[in-house]
């Protein structure tokens, strides 16, 4: 193998979009654009048939942007986007799994949350509580490389 | 014709899945054999475009076309995009991130059968 066996490479990238952070992002990412891109379609072509669960979709596929977006922010404020994302999320498809199984006749047409994500592995009932445990664990780290910014330091 | 394509495609970026994730596991980077192995999966991607553009060519056309535009792009991308952000950190989970993407695209190819309805041309 050509390639040098450099497992970290400290300071390189921001701490929540390093080490497991970076699956992470990737996963966050696929999911922002298969909730925007499915969303987009079912309100263009057929939003009178489901409005709730295509509005929710649309919802569920902005709150992945901000998640992506905040995950990849190095900054402060950037983990705040991010952790508020992760718990709206996690909110957001706890309510709708909840609410697709006790009255169907609100979710005709799947959403990326109804039945608590099924269509998509369960996935999006996974991921906000691998975000939330991972915005945890790096807060504890302390910052490789960049000094002064570990909270509470 | 292009259901066979649809089919190795499929069992390549499953393997190609596979073989990243043992990687990661292992803790070993990406190297230019695993670069040469995503650009071949890549290769029978633009191969299933073609054949699908052939498909259209001849008339046929996908039950719900919107969708299956949006998925071929994604799917012409995924593997691109993945690889760029695994590449961009070279540890386990820097890894893990171009298995993520082969997994994403054998879903999506999966997806693109179900959107065009009966099945991709026989």
């Amino acid at each position: 193998m050509s390639v040098a066996d450099e497992p970290e490479r400290p300071g390189s990238a921001s701490r929540t979009s390093s080490g497991p952070g970076r699956l992470l992002v990737a996963l966050y990412a696929i999911f922002a654009v298969a909730a925007t891109s499915r969303a987009a379609v079912q309100i263009v072509t057929r939003f009178d048939e489901a409005p709730v669960a295509y509005l929710l979709s649309a919802l569920a596929g902005v709150v992945y942007i901000v998640a992506v977006v905040g995950l990849t922010r190095p900054s402060a404020a950037g983990r705040r986007v991010a952790l508020i994302a992760c718990s709206a999320e996690l909110v957001g498809v706890v309510t709708v799994g909840v609410l697709s199984i006790v009255d169907e006749g609100l979710f005709p047409d799947e959403a990326v949350w109804s039945d608590f994500g099924r269509g998509y592995f369960f996935l999006p009932l996974v991921l906000p509580v691998l975000g939330l445990f991972w915005l945890r664990r790096s807060a504890r780290e302390p910052a490789p490389a960049t000094a002064g910014s570990a909270p509470g330091r | 014709m292009v259901r066979v394509i649809a089919i190795t495609l499929v069992c390549a970026a499953l393997l190609l899945a596979a073989w990243v994730f043992v990687l990661a596991w292992r803790r070993l980077p990406i190297g230019r054999g695993t670069l040469a192995a995503t650009a071949a999966v890549e290769v029978v991607v633009v191969a299933l475009l073609v054949g699908l553009f052939v498909l259209l060519g001849r008339g046929e056309r996908p039950a719900e076309a919107l969708t299956f535009a949006l998925y071929l792009i994604a799917t012409l991308v995924a593997l691109p995009i993945g690889a760029w952000w695994a590449l961009g950190e070279r540890s386990r989970s820097g890894t893990a991130v171009l298995g993520v993407a082969a997994l994403a695209v054998a879903v999506m190819v999966e997806r693109l059968d179900q959107t065009w309805g009966a099945g991709v041309g026989g």
